[in-house]
This record gives C-alpha cells, sequence and structure tokens, in this order.
C-alpha cells in the first residue's frame, strides 16, 4: 500500500560549514550533491539501496549531544550510509584531514590490485576509479609486491564481459541485478581477497564435476520435480526454462546471466570490470559524441542516449529521465541498433523496371514522377489504401494521415499492422484518442493496485516492469494479471495470477467487475480485485493483445466505469498511441475526431485548408487487404510494415501482390519493398528529428543524431504531394508538429464505447488446443537483426501447457511438442506449467516459432498438439547463437 | 585503576571463583540428569515466575557486560528492544568462537550445556522470544553431539517447548551450525550466516535489537554471558556485582594458554592480573621468561612483561592500549619470534576477512605479503612505516571490527619490538630458531621436502 | 539430476526437516550444504542445483555461499580431514613441525588427499583449543596436545582402517560423510561417549578446590541446591581423574 502523502520533516545540518535544509532521511552524500559538494565513491547509486562497502566517501562528522554541545564521531564515517540529522557537522575532504587521509588510503588500497590496462581498458577516460586516481591518487605506488591477478575477460553472457582483475567489489552489478532486475544471475563468489562476482560456473569455482549432461533439463522432467512445481507452473526453479539460447546457455547451473536488463551493469559498473561483447575495443568514449535520443523498440518513451563516431552509432546507453525510465532501459533498447544501418538499407529510390521486373535504383526526381502519377491513378481507380505501419514518429503519422484525407482523399487508413478489430477502434477513437496524458510510470508507482490485462510487461514494456516491481519492493504494490499462465516476470512481481484460456478474458473482467464468486479456481482473488480497484489511484492497464478476444476491450472498459480504476491502453509499438492521436484510423481523425462527425470535419478541414474531406468511414487494415485482394483498390500507400506481423501474412502478400500500384516508404529492403513498384527511402529514427507519444501520452521529442541526407516520411510525402501538384504542407517535423497541436481537445460527440459481445469461447477435441502466444522482447523482430551477441541472450523458445493436457496428449516435460494446423505447424520443446487445461502457449515470433507465418492464427485459435519428432527446434537455437 | 573486591575463603590475594566452570568435573555434567541433580533449571523455574523485565533490570544491576569480546552491557542491550508489537523476537546466542586463542565456550559447551539452555530459557523470557537460536561454529563435531542431545532432553522434560511448566510460556531452541568463517562471530554477519546468506556484516543502523534476525527485534549474546544468567539469577545482582571491579563486575572465564606450566581455563573474577593468573598456572615454562601476551585474543594489542600487574579489566586494559577481549591470554615467552607470530596472525585476517569492504579486503592481503617478506628477510625500514600507515588506514575506517583487529598485532608488536623487525630486515631472514619455540624436539625439515609448504591456511587462490 | 530416485527422495525428506527448523526456508542453506557433503562427500554441482532448487534459490545465490565457508569442500574429500592448527599460537608449540611432518609422511600438500581417499590434509584456524596446544582437528574431533609422531600414528592407523580415539570427543572417528550428516543437524546418539572436559580445562577448577576457593556465598541462594553444588570429594575426582593424568603425562614428553 502507498502511504499518503504527508509532509515530510526537514533536517538543517552543514557539510564543509555550508548550511543546507534537506528532508528527513536524507543521506549525507546526496545532500552534498545539492549543495554542489562532491565527495568520491564507488558502490554508492542513488537508486541502489546503500551498502557502505567501498568506503571511498568517508567524511568527519560530529553531532550536537543532549547538552547541545558537539561530539566528534570517534571515527570517520561513509557519507553514502550516513543519514543526516540535525544540527550535524559534516566536514568531507575539502575540510578535514581526517576524510581526506582516509579518502586517499582508501584509492590507495583499491588500487593495489588494480591491473594498470587503462590504455586498453574500454572505461579509459570515463572511469570513475580512473578519476579519482588522477584527481586524488598518489603518483607513485608503495605497493611493491604481487597483484592478484585472474583470467580474463570472462563471458558470462553472450553480450557481458566480465574481467576480475578490474572488478573493486563495489557490488553495484549485483545490487542491480537483485533490487532492480531481479535476476539474481550473478553473485559474489568466494571470499576475501580472492572475493569475485560471477555466476555459477563449477570450473571457474573449482567445483568438480559429478556426471556430464546433469542439466537442468532433466530437473525438470524428475518425478518430484514435478510434485513441486511451483504456483507459477515452473517447476523447481520459477523460470527455469527462461534460460537464453546462447553461449550463457551452456553455464550447468541451467540459470545463465539471461537478465533483459543486464546491459544497465555494465553503465553502472564505476570500473573496466564489465564490458559489452559489441562495444569492447570499438572506441574511446572522448572520441564519441553523445546525443539524446528516445527508445524505438517499445511504447515506454525512455530517454537513451546515441553514442557515435563519424556518422555511425556505436552504442547506445540509459539516458536519465526519473519521470520515465529513471536510469534503466532494457537491453533491446540498449543493444538493438544495428538494424538502422543494415547491409540491406535502402539508400536510393528504387523503381520496378516494367521489362526485366526487377527494382533499379534511380533518381529522386524520377522516382517521386512515378509515386505521384501511380497514386493519381490509382487514387481515380478505386482508390488508394494507406497502411503506414506503428512504428513512425507523430510527425510522420500526421503525415500519412493528412495525406490520405488530403491527398488520397481516403480514410481507408489504419496503423494497425497486426490483429486488430472495429471493437478496438471504438476503444480507441472512445477512450484513448485525444485524452492526453492518462496514468503516468509515477502513477503506477504510487497506486494501491495494478491489474495487467493482455500484457506482458516485462517482454512488452520492459520500463512498466522495472517501475511495477519497484513499486512492489519499496511498498508491495499488489500487482494481478490475466493471462495463461503465471510468467516469469509476474513471479518476479510478487504478482497475483489469475488464470483465462485466449477468449475467455471478458467472463473473467466481468467476473472481477461484479466482485462475485466463480467456480474459477481464482475466484478468491476475483472476489476482492474488485474492492482493491475501486480504491483511489487503483491502475488497469490494457495491453494491445486484448484485441486477440472479442468483447475483452469491451468488458476491460466497462470494468474501469464500474471500479473507476484509471485505465491505460498499453500498445507494443513506439509509434502506436502517436498514430491514434494522428488520426491513422478508418473512423478517426486527429485529436480524436471522428470521421463520421461533420464538425469534426469541418476542424481539420480549416487546419488543413481544404473545403471537404471525405465523410465515409473507411476500411480497416483487413478490409483494405482485402479490398486489395478484391481488386478493389488501385493501389497500397504502405509504411514500415512487415507482412509477418499482419494477422494472416500469406494472405497480405497475396493481396499486395495484387494490387496494380504500390508505393513503399521504407529504411530497409522487406517483402512489401519486395512487391512494391516504387520504394523510397527514409530516414531511422536515429537519422531524423521527430517525437514519439509514449503509452502515458507523454510528448518525447528527440534531435536528429546522425547527419545523413536520408529524409523522414513526412518529408517525402510532402515531395510526392508536390508531384502531383496537390499541398501537404508539411516539410519539416517542427511545422508538422505544430500543425498537429492546432487540433485542440475534441469537445464533441465521439464514438462510443464498446459493447461487442463475448466471442465463443473456442471449443477443442481431443488433441486439439486453443493457443495463447505474445511476442517476447527478444525474438526474431527486424529491429534487432545485426546484433548476435544479444540475440544470444534470448530466452529459449519453449511451448507450454498443463500438466493434464499433457497427460492426455502424452506429451513428456522437456521433449518436443507439435502444434499444427491446416497452414502449418511449429516445433518447440515442451515446459509443463500450471495452466488452463486446453491451452498451449507459444512465443508468437521466436525461433522455431512464428505464429503469424506458420499457423496465420492468432491467440484464440484451434489447433492440433502431437508430441514431437524433429529436432527442429533445437538446429533453429543454433542459428542465434552466430 | 580498579581493585579487586573479591574476598574469597583465603584472606587476601587472588582466589578463583569458579561458577561457569563448577560442573565441569562432575560424573557425566553434561546430562540432564546430573545437571538437575545440582540444582539445574530451577533458577529458570523461580524466573518465570517474575516479571520479564525485572529479569532485565536484575542483568542490568548486576552490570554483567558481554563476555563475547566487546563488553557491551548485557542487560541495556535487552532494552534495546522496542515494545512487544506481537510479531516474533529472537534470541541468538553467539558461539561461534574463533578468536585465536580464545577456547573457554567450547568447554563450556562440551560439559555442560544445559547450563546455556538454561540461560537461554531465563533470557528468552526476559525478551519474549519464543524461538532461539544457538549459532554455533562448524569445527567442534562432539559439541553439536552434546547441544544436540541437551535440547532433546530439555523438550522431553519439558524445560523446552509448549506451556513450559503450565505458564504458558513456549521456547523452541535451534542448534544451527557455521561453516568455516570467522567473521560469522561478528553479529551481523552471524544473522546473515543465520539466514543461510555468506557471512557479511550488516550496515548499523538499524542494530539487531530493531531489526536482527528476519528484520525482527534480535538479542546476540555470546555463550558465557548467557551461560552467566542463571547464576545471577540465583545469587541476585549485589551478589555478581560484588565480584570483579566497579565497572567490570562478576568472573569470567580466563584462558591461558602457550609458555606456561599449567595452561587451561581459570574463573575469576574480572580484575585479577595476568602475574596472579601464571601464579596460578605454574609460571611460564621453566627456564623461559615472559616476552609478549595477548590479553583477549589476536584482535587485542599485544602486551608485554611490564604489564603483568594490570587489572584484567574492561577499564585497565583499555588505559594500558589494549583490550580485555575474550580474556584469551596467548603467552609467548622469549624463543618466540614475534614477526612470525604477527605474520602468522595477519595470515589469519587475510584468509577470513570477508570481502565486503576495500580496507580489510585489500589491506590485510597487502600487510600479509610485506610481513611475509619482512620476515624472510626481503623487507626495509620503509616497510615499517608502511605498515604503520597501513593500519592507519584500516583502523577505524573498515565495515567492522575485523579490519581493526587485523591492524592490532601489527601496531603493537612494531612499537614493542621494533628493533626485531629491524633485525629480520638487517640479516635479511629470522635470528629465532623456531625449535625452540615448540614443546618438543625435532628437526626442521628443509621445504624442499614438504609438499606444498608454500601454502598456508589464508593462500588466495588466485 | 544425478541422483537416483532413492538418493534424492531421501535428500528431499531431510531438506524438508531442516527447513522445518527455521522460520524462514532460506536459513537452511548452511546445513543443507552439510547434508550435501554427507551424500556426495563435498558439495558437488548437483548439490548445489538441488539446494537452489529446494529453497527457490539461483545456483549463483547458492554457490555464492558455499565459496564463503571454508567447511565447504569443492572436490571429493577423503574419509578423514587431519586438520593442523598453523594459527599463531599452535603454529609456534610445534604445530608447524607436526604439518611439515605430516606433509612429508603423506607426501600431500595442504588440501591435498592421499591417493587411497582416506586422509585430505589441511592447514585450519584456531579451533579453540589454544591451553591443548598444538592441536589438530581430524573430522572435527579435538587432537589434543599433539606431536609429530602421535599424529603420524594416528594416520597410519585411520589408513588402516583401525579405530581411533580422539583426545575430547566420542569413542571413535567416524568419516567425513558422517561428521557432515551430524552438522546437517542428524545426530548419531554419541552425545554421552568421551569426558566431560580435558585437564587443561579443569585446572582452575581444580586449583580451586585444592585451596578451597568459591564465589561467595549466594544470599538468596536455596540452601540445598548449594549444598548439592558443592562437590562430593569423591565424585569429584572420578571423571576428571583418567584425562589428567593422560594429560600431565603428554606435557611433560
Amino acid at each position: 500500500m502507498t502511504s499518503p502523502e504527508t509532509e515530510t520533516a526537514m533536517v538543517t545540518f552543514t557539510i564543509d560549514g555550508i548550511e543546507t535544509t534537506v528532508p528527513e532521511g536524507t543521506l549525507v552524500i546526496r545532500a552534498a550533491e545539492q549543495i554542489g559538494i562532491a565527495i568520491p565513491r564507488f558502490c554508492d547509486h542513488p537508486l541502489l539501496e546503500p551498502v557502505g562497502a567501498c568506503r571511498q566517501c568517508m567524511v568527519e562528522v560530529a553531532t550536537p549531544g543532549p547538552d547541545g554541545s558537539m561530539r566528534p564521531m570517534p571515527k570517520p564515517q561513509t557519507s553514502c550510509t550516513l543519514v543526516a540529522t540535525d544540527g550535524m557537522d559534516v566536514k568531507t575532504q575539502h575540510s578535514s584531514e581526517v576524510a581526506d587521509k582516509a579518502q586517499h588510503g582508501m584509492i590507495e588500497f583499491l588500487l593495489i590490485n588494480h591491473p594498470l590496462d587503462c590504455p586498453t581498458c574500454d572505461k579509459g577516460g570515463e572511469c570513475p576509479l580512473q578519476n579519482q586516481a588522477m584527481s586524488n591518487g598518489s603518483a607513485t605506488s608503495r605497493f611493491r609486491d604481487q597483484k592478484r591477478t585472474f583470467a580474463k575477460p570472462l563471458a558470462i553472457s553472450t553480450q557481458i564481459l566480465l574481467d576480475r582483475e578490474r572488478c573493486i567489489m563495489c557490488q553495484r552489478c549485483t545490487r542491480f541485478q537483485q533490487e532492480i532486475a531481479g535476476d539474481p544471475f550473478i553473485d559474489l563468489q568466494e571470499r576475501g581477497a580472492g572475493q569475485q562476482i560471477g555466476t555459477f560456473n563449477a570450473d571457474l569455482l573449482g567445483f568438480e564435476q559429478d556426471a556430464p549432461g546433469t542439466g537442468l533439463r532433466e530437473d525438470l522432467t524428475t518425478e518430484s520435480a514435478l510434485r513441486r512445481t511451483s504456483p507459477g507452473g515452473e517447476p523447481g526453479l520459477p523460470g527455469a526454462s527462461d534460460q537464453p539460447v546462447g553461449a550463457a546457455a551452456a553455464d550447468i547451473s541451467g540459470r545463465p546471466f539471461s537478465s533483459y536488463f543486464s546491459g544497465n551493469t555494465i553503465q553502472i559498473c564505476p570500473v573496466g570490470a564489465l564490458t559489452s561483447s559489441a562495444y569492447r575495443f570499438r572506441s574511446r568514449p572522448f572520441d564519441l559524441v553523445s546525443s539524446p535520443a528516445i527508445g524505438e523498440h517499445d511504447a515506454c518513451g525512455a530517454a537513451i542516449r546515441i553514442d557515435h563516431r563519424a556518422g555511425k552509432v556505436l552504442r547506445r546507453q540509459s539516458g536519465e529521465d526519473a519521470a520515465v525510465n529513471e536510469e534503466w532501459i532494457s537491453d533491446k533498447d540498449r543493444f538493438a541498433f544495428p538494424w538502422q544501418r543494415a547491409s540491406d538499407r535502402i539508400t536510393r529510390p528504387l523503381v520496378r523496371n516494367a521489362e526485366t521486373g526487377e527494382l533499379e535504383p534511380t533518381t529522386w526526381q524520377e522516382a517521386l514522377h512515378v509515386a505521384a502519377t501511380g497514386l493519381q491513378q490509382a487514387r481515380a481507380a478505386g482508390g488508394v489504401g494507406v497502411l503506414p505501419g506503428g512504428r513512425l514518429t507523430v510527425e510522420d503519422a500526421y503525415g500519412y494521415s493528412k495525406f490520405a484525407r488530403v491527398v488520397l482523399g481516403t480514410n481507408d487508413v489504419d496503423f494497425r499492422s497486426r490483429p486488430h478489430s472495429d471493437e478496438e477502434e471504438a476503444f480507441l477513437a472512445h477512450a484513448v484518442a485525444g485524452s492526453g496524458m492518462g496514468v503516468t510510470f509515477t502513477d503506477l508507482e504510487k497506486a494501491p493496485v495494478v491489474l495487467l490485462l493482455g500484457l506482458e510487461p516485462e517482454d512488452e514494456a520492459a520500463n512498466i516492469w522495472l517501475r511495477l516491481r519497484k513499486a512492489n519492493r519499496r511498498h508491495n504494490l499488489p500487482v494481478y494479471s490475466v493471462g495463461p499462465f503465471e510468467s516469469r516476470g509476474l513471479h518476479k512481481l510478487n504478482g497475483q495470477f489469475i488464470a483465462a484460456a485466449p477468449g475467455t478474458e471478458p467472463e473473467v473482467i466481468d467476473a472481477i467487475a461484479a466482485g462475485k464468486q466463480t467456480d474459477n479456481a481464482e475466484g478468491e482473488t476475483i472476489s476482492q480485485l474488485r474492492e482493491l480497484l475501486s480504491q483511489p489511484g487503483a491502475v488497469i492497464l490494457a495491453g494491445e493483445r486484448l484485441v486477440a478476444s472479442p468483447g475483452a476491450l469491451s468488458s476491460t472498459y466497462a470494468l474501469a466505469q464500474a471500479t473507476s480504476a484509471a485505465l491505460a491502453w498499453v500498445p507494443r509499438r513506439a509509434g502506436d498511441r502517436g498514430a491514434v492521436e494522428a488520426g491513422l484510423l478508418p473512423q478517426l481523425l486527429p485529436g480524436g475526431r471522428t470521421v463520421a462527425d461533420a464538425q469534426a470535419r469541418v476542424d481539420a478541414g480549416a487546419v488543413w485548408g481544404v473545403e471537404d474531406l471525405p465523410a465515409e468511414p473507411g476500411r480497416d487494415l483487413n478490409g483494405i487487404l482485402q479490398a486489395a485482394a478484391d481488386s478493389e483498390l488501385g493501389g497500397l500507400l504502405i509504411g514500415g510494415v512487415e507482412t509477418a506481423d499482419l494477422p494472416n501474412p500469406k494472405a497480405a502478400r497475396e493481396a499486395i501482390a495484387a494490387t496494380p500500384f504500390v508505393l513503399s516508404l521504407e529504411v530497409r529492403a522487406s517483402d512489401v519493398t519486395e512487391l512494391a513498384d516504387v520504394v523510397l527511402p527514409v530516414a531511422p529514427p536515429s537519422e531524423k528529428q521527430g517525437t514519439y507519444f509514449n503509452w502515458e501520452g507523454r510528448v518525447r521529442g528527440f534531435e536528429r543524431a546522425l547527419q545523413s541526407n536520408a529524409m523522414s516520411d513526412h518529408r517525402v510525402l510532402n515531395a510526392i504531394a508536390d508531384e502531383m501538384d496537390e499541398y501537404l504542407g508539411l516539410p519539416s517535423a517542427d511545422i508538422a508538429l505544430a500543425e498537429l497541436g492546432e487540433f485542440d481537445a475534441w469537445e464533441g460527440e465521439r464514438i462510443p464505447a464498446p459493447s461487442a459481445p463475448h466471442g465463443d469461447v473456442p471449443k477443442i477435441n481431443a488433441g486439439e488446443a486453443v493457443l495463447a502466444t505474445w511476442q517476447q522482447l527478444l525474438d526474431l523482430g527486424r529491429g534487432q537483426d545485426g546484433e548476435p551477441y544479444l540475440a544470444g541472450t534470448q530466452r529459449q523458445p519453449v511451448a507450454r501447457i498443463s500438466p493434464q493436457t499433457a497427460a492426455a496428449a502424452s506429451i513428456i516435460d522437456g521433449a518436443l511438442i507439435e502444434i499444427a494446423n491446416e497452414h502449418g505447424k511449429i516445433t518447440l520443446p515442451v515446459v509443463v506449467t500450471n495452466m488452463p487445461d486446453g491451452v498451449v502457449w507459444v512465443p508468437t515470433r521466436s525461433h522455431g516459432s512464428q505464429v503469424r507465418e506458420t499457423l496465420c492464427g492468432d491467440a484464440g485459435s484451434v489447433v492440433q498438439i502431437a508430441a514431437g519428432t524433429a529436432p527442429e527446434a533445437a538446429a533453429d537455437q543454433k542459428e542465434v547463437v552466430a | 585503576m580498579s581493585e579487586n573486591k573479591q574476598t574469597g575463603s583465603e584472606s587476601g590475594g587472588a582466589t578463583l571463583t569458579p561458577v561457569l566452570s563448577k560442573r565441569w568435573d562432575q560424573t557425566e555434567s553434561w546430562t540432564l540428569d546430573s545437571y538437575v541433580a545440582d540444582g539445574g533449571y530451577e533458577q529458570f523455574k523461580a524466573a518465570i515466575k517474575m516479571e520479564p523485565g525485572e529479569l532485565t533490570e536484575m542483568v542490568k544491576s548486576a552490570g554483567l557486560r558481554g563476555r563475547g569480546g566487546a563488553g557491551f552491557p548485557t542487560g541495556l542491550k535487552w532494552s534495546f528492544l522496542p515494545p512487544p508489537d506481537g510479531g516474533p523476537r529472537y534470541l541468538v546466542v553467539n558461539a561461534d568462537e574463533a578468536e585465536p586463542g580464545t577456547c573457554k565456550d567450547i568447554p563450556l559447551l562440551m560439559a555442560d550445556p544445559h547450563l546455556l539452555i538454561e540461560g537461554m530459557a531465563i533470557t528468552s523470557y526476559a525478551i519474549g522470544c519464543t524461538h532461539a537460536f544457538i549459532y554455533l561454529r562448524g569445527e567442534v563435531l562432539h559439541v553439536h553431539r552434546r547441544l544436540m542431545q541437551a535440547i532433546a532432553d530439555a523438550r522431553e522434560a519439558g524445560y523446552l517447548g509448549k506451556d513450559i511448566f503450565g505458564t504458558g510460556f513456549d521456547l523452541e531452541i535451534t542448534l544451527h551450525s557455521g561453516a568455516g568463517a570467522y567473521i560469522c562471530g561478528e553479529e551481523t554477519a552471524l544473522l546473515d550466516s543465520l539466514e543461510g546468506r555468506r557471512g557479511q556484516p550488516r550496515l548499523k543502523p538499524p542494530f539487531p535489537a530493531v531489526a536482527g534476525l528476519y528484520a525482527r527485534p534480535t538479542v546476540v549474546n555470546n555463550v558465557e554471558s548467557i551461560a552467566s544468567v542463571p547464576s545471577i539469577v540465583e545469587g541476585g545482582s549485589d551478589w555478581f556485582a560484588a565480584m570483579g571491579t566497579e565497572k567490570s563486575t562478576g568472573y569470567g572465564i580466563f584462558s591461558l594458554s602457550g609458555h606456561v606450566e599449567r595452561p587451561g581455563q581459570y574463573e575469576a573474577p574480572l580484575g585479577i592480573t595476568l602475574r596472579e593468573l601464571l601464579d596460578m598456572a605454574g609460571g611460564i615454562r621453566s627456564g623461559h621468561e615472559l616476552k609478549f601476551w595477548t590479553p583477549g585474543g589476536s584482535s587485542t594489542p599485544i602486551l608485554t612483561a611490564e604489564h603483568l600487574d594490570v587489572p584484567l579489566d574492561f577499564e585497565s586494559m583499555a588505559s594500558a592500549g589494549s583490550m580485555l577481549g575474550t580474556r584469551a591470554m596467548q603467552i609467548f615467552d622469549e624463543t618466540t619470534c614475534v614477526v612470525r607470530a604477527v605474520s602468522r596472525w595477519t595470515d589469519f585476517y587475510a584468509h577470513e576477512s570477508c570481502g565486503k569492504c576495500t580496507p580489510c579486503r585489500e589491506g590485510t592481503y597487502w600487510m600479509r605479503l610485506v610481513l611475509r617478506r619482512i620476515e624472510a628477510g626481503g623487507g626495509t625500514e620503509e616497510d615499517l612505516d608502511t605498515l604503520l600507515d597501513m593500519c592507519d588506514n584500516i583502523l577505524g575506517r573498515a565495515f567492522c571490527a575485523l579490519g581493526d583487529g587485523a591492524t592490532s598485532p601489527v601496531t603493537s608488536s612494531i612499537e614493542y619490538f621494533r628493533d626485531e623487525y629491524r633485525a629480520h630486515i638487517t640479516e635479511g631472514g629470522c635470528p629465532f630458531d623456531h625449535s625452540k619455540s615448540a614443546l618438543f624436539s625435532y628437526t626442521p625439515r628443509t621445504t624442499s621436502q614438504v609438499a606444498g609448504s608454500d601454502q598456508l591456511a589464508g593462500t588466495v587462490g588466485a | 539430476m544425478a541422483y537416483d530416485a532413492q538418493t534424492l527422495e531421501k535428500l528431499e525428506a531431510e531438506a524438508a526437516e531442516i527447513i522445518s527448523r527455521y522460520p524462514q526456508p532460506r536459513s537452511a542453506l548452511l546445513p543443507m550444504l552439510h547434508l550435501v557433503q554427507s551424500v556426495d562427500g563435498y558439495v558437488s554441482p548437483d548439490g548445489i542445483k538441488f539446494c537452489a532448487r529446494m529453497l527457490e534459490l539461483d545456483p549463483p545465490e547458492v554457490s555464492a555461499v558455499a565459496t564463503f565457508y571454508t567447511q565447504y569442500k569443492r572436490k571429493p574429500n577423503g574419509r578423514y580431514t587431519v586438520g593442523v592448527c598453523t594459527n599463531t599460537l599452535c603454529a609456534v608449540m610445534g604445530g608447524d613441525a607436526i604439518f611439515e611432518e605430516l606433509s612429508h609422511h603423506l607426501g600431500i600438500g595442504n588440501d591435498e588427499t592421499t591417493e587411497d581417499g582416506a586422509i585430505t590434509l589441511e592447514r585450519v584456524e584456531c579451533n579453540a583449543g589454544c591451553d591443548y596446544a598444538p592441536v589438530v582437528m581430524v573430522n572435527w574431533e579435538f587432537f589434543d596436545n599433539q606431536t609429530p609422531e602421535k599424529i603420524t600414528e594416528t594416520v597410519d592407523k585411520l589408513r588402516a582402517g583401525e579405530a581411533v580415539r580422539p583426545t575430547r570427543g566420542a569413542n571413535d572417528l567416524v568419516e567425513f560423510k558422517e561428521a557432515s550428516r551430524i552438522l546437517a543437524g542428524f545426530t548419531d546418539g554419541r552425545a554421552s561417549e568421551g569426558p566431560a572436559a580435558g585437564p587443561a580445562s579443569l585446572r582452575g577448577l581444580e586449583l580451586a578446590r585444592e585451596k578451597n576457593w568459591e564465589a561467595p556465598a549466594q544470599p538468596q541462594a536455596a540452601a540445598p541446591q548449594a549444598a548439592e553444588s558443592a562437590p562430593e570429594p569423591g565424585a569429584k575426582h572420578s571423571s576428571a581423574e583418567a584425562p589428567r593424568d593422560t594429560g600431565d603425562g603428554e606435557r611433560k614428553a
């Protein structure tokens, strides 16, 4: 429970004679920072609990006794653990010889065993130890004996390298993994001068190996292990099967360093002990230019820092934004940037040669001409459907929205390059569009309870997960989640799991709203949840995936109404929320205005300087592709869309192929560009200025980090419009954003709240199961291309079924399972899990498990399951290690 | 300077006062029958009729100070517990006796385990604890047997368990085995170890009294302290305070070891002197003289013959520049090389440093290398100053007292025996014949004859 | 896991019993690692994984603990750990010589095991038997007032499979695995074997009795108790005599 906002008492004390007043409980080292007094430190980190291990930050302290006279403390104190009290007198190295001597002594101790390899150390130039040694250290060393040595470096995952000689035992990394990430896959090993950070590496620690091949897989399959199946349904260690597929998987512990957040340990390491495989020996910090930016891989809008040199990105670090990501980012946001410079990057406009049928590079002038002509003809011949995708900046999204209505005269526009529904559009139009800032990260932290619906935050919104965990650790925030099984992510949130087979979510949500007992196993939990959600500050997070269950979004909206809990929609892509605001939906204009509403159209027309706008609500993505397939459309304008993400990739490609004219705006070659008549290159995020609206609705603007002549989508659209003798008027991002700003909040009527009926709960026969699925943080997404080290820390793709389902289909835990329908077959290792019977969960787009591509299906589809034979899964895994 | 107030059956002169050790020579003294036959558990019966607060007051006014070395007033420690909040409160007995030279708790537990259990029962009742723990170092197998048996017998006989004596007071005692880590004698490291973690000290505050075992109010006391409780209940606080000195009241076990005629355990009032104890122990082994000694284990600065008459109480030892510690008198005669002794103690601290904080982890590593070099004749005069400065940078800078302890032998030995260090430096080696210090005659082997002779306990395997 | 079903079954049952001794499961980790040693003769990787699984920890968290404490062995230990105290006092009194002699006699160094798997030789730190220096611990039982001759005779007996009686401990030595089992909290019921105290432990008490030194009479002390606690002349010698003789004998040697 959150403690109610109360006036915090203040204390006044002095540091180096300077009086300062801080809230009660403030650490001296923090107070010193606030008045500009720098006390050297290594183990201290403002977001980690104090540990007082390095002893570098010692200060001299006196406190007033009962009689008011100052009483000096007999020993110097570590300011990183010392809480300021009224009247305290603190003397730092600046005013106390004792403190200065203590600090000099400490740096000398830290250096006696530190290797002299600064010239080849990645940290050199941005190393707190190096800086401290230079500024406070002694020029010569009194140490003339043998330094402690370790073999270096040690790969604790494909992505993280450990140099034990450089480690100063500050424990920032282990504390981060323990306190923040909840993945204690590394810990202190050995003791005394031999103490070191490490995983459980038997050889390294000198544990004599027993019978070979005693991996965790066997553990999982033992009778007893099954009996001891944890609430999470994972035998033995919760999440035991979430082991990465890369080299780290070789760690015999079965629990390798596979944390989604491991990269943060590199950034907070105060020495060069933890380095990144990808960045190692690549550059010197002082040669790098740092540009602030925003993470493009999810809807959290994490602040990042792009470090680049000579127009090339060498690494990305977490930015600091207390309101959003604090100082933490996922490994995906940190390491997945090479895609922007992949070899299949499109650098010149391409036009398909009528004779050869090949795409050929050409000039912008010609390409724009062909594109313009093609669109003009298509507009006349049935119209043009617009599929801009969900990864756009707001400026680009707005460009497509305006281009569709003003230039192409159509409402056939939909950003949802994924499963979607009318119910969802109604939900977005009614409850999301134009609603501005809603629930914030801070609200999550302060909430009395958070309910997750169709959302797996550790995989789908990493920074939300981190904030929920922080809240749970700080004040036991109760988190409830409705889903197919208790994930490791939920387990680490100490979350309450409410089981729901795909398709039954609406029932469960209605049951929660009704607040009454159900025959459901979680009846108890459910019956009290309504109460909890009725508390002020309660939050419901609705994941994009709810759309797969007809009626779920309607029930969710109703639940929020019934409990007055705050409701937020959490999409998966960085551009999704912005697309909604820009009106990239068939029934929606910018700012939540409804196409069907005359006044709304007048508003839009006024901003756009046009008389009339198409009044007919357009088709959604499925409708557009269907129309294309039926040759009703003259053309398609497609932005950053991966057909693999679409509800039915095969059908989509056929539809695109069947379309007379296809214009693709893309960064890299894709199966859409393969089918396009004209391909115009556009800039990746690091090469353009722009803005994302994150899931909160927070404006996350960023400048262009790398100079290049790549153009943003809206500028390309602007050029096409010119070529078509139409006026788009969006030559720059600033203008685009400003113009969108002219759409003030819509006061008029909105599309009514969704009230879709529950879909029929799928019926299954023997040998069948209902499919449950979501995308893991690290998978086959093209945004992770070109990063084998990162790929090595992907979680091993597995399928999950309940013990009874396994027994019924005589499938053995740890063996292979085949999941098939008329379209295709997926083969994966299976982990028997406590979950609803008759359900099979697989990752949506991982190695050996491409649900939409292979099964043309989604959560809720009925599939056949059987014991598998093919060794495909294993083969797949090898590729990834690369 | 304090004066010994104890008046024994003999007029004048120091005498011994066996209280804790008085049953050690009884037939099968460790058994419940033997203990009960000697009036065992009577004090628990008496105590449980009293108000818990009274007991704490009694121990307070008796002036009992922690017998684990630090000498913190035991009753005061109990009184620091916050008022009961309905949640559990714990008593943890520190039986991790490992301070070099200290050998009093182990014989006590071996011979009279029920004395500790009765003390724990009374203390638990006094502080409102229903589940108490004994953290016993793992390296004393037979004491584990005796304590397990004693706990089982006491439970069987109804001195432990539910509704003891029908008073509604419940008490369980769990014996917990350590696994070889000197640092676990530090109370917060002990608690982490008892929680199944690496024995590394915790930040204080919060102190164990407020947030100790499982973050609940906890009292951690040494074996001898808790074993003293029944006799205080029996004799009363005045009786106890009548022994010892004004600020260091009562009796304690003094452990004499090393080059003395009759090493062993001598229970006497605090404030007795080493000269008096040596008289009782038959003096330094014949033909030899006292060179240096530790008053309370290796972590207390060494003293010399000039300190023979300093009363062995907390205050006097402090003013003599050392500490009473655990009253572990390791006696060394003139055949002993002080550099060898200190170098070996430093090996110990380097081996036992938990590694958590910089000055202890790196400082003991460095001191060890320097001292070994000096002992082997490779030292320089600067090394001595560097050693002293290192000690200055460790003392009071380390996370816990282990670092401080590591500096005691070094600084005190250089203070009293700097010339002997110099001799090693100038003569390029150790001038002593180590075989003369041994209790048996032998011909030293050349290192080549000894497999792995370069290794010492404490070698960092890196 | 490499444990066969039967072993695993037993391990799990005994681990469960250990866990039941504590308010929180993780407290069981140290005794559980002793338990693993009682089965495998050292802390095996399987043992680490077993403990991790039972306590819902990550293996690195378990190895973090297993590598912190010196009693946990990482390779199969000999049937008998012979630990020579080489901390300062014992070393000076002869511990170093004893270690050197043993090392030479057995042909192994610190933390090494004889080929017949009988003896693992170790240097140990102070084991709280200083008044019996030099001390050697064999499977953590006291061998007091040692000499090179005595201890080499002892290890020879152990290698020959003969029974050996510690100075202060059970009537004969148990092997490393059994000793580990006791440390895990499973007694072998031999608490009543061996003496109450060795000669050195009794020196002060005997002197006091000799000189009639006592603590002042306890004012409110229940008279009967005081009487009982004053030992019968006969009684006090009964248990102390035997060990004292050997003790004195040793000192003269």
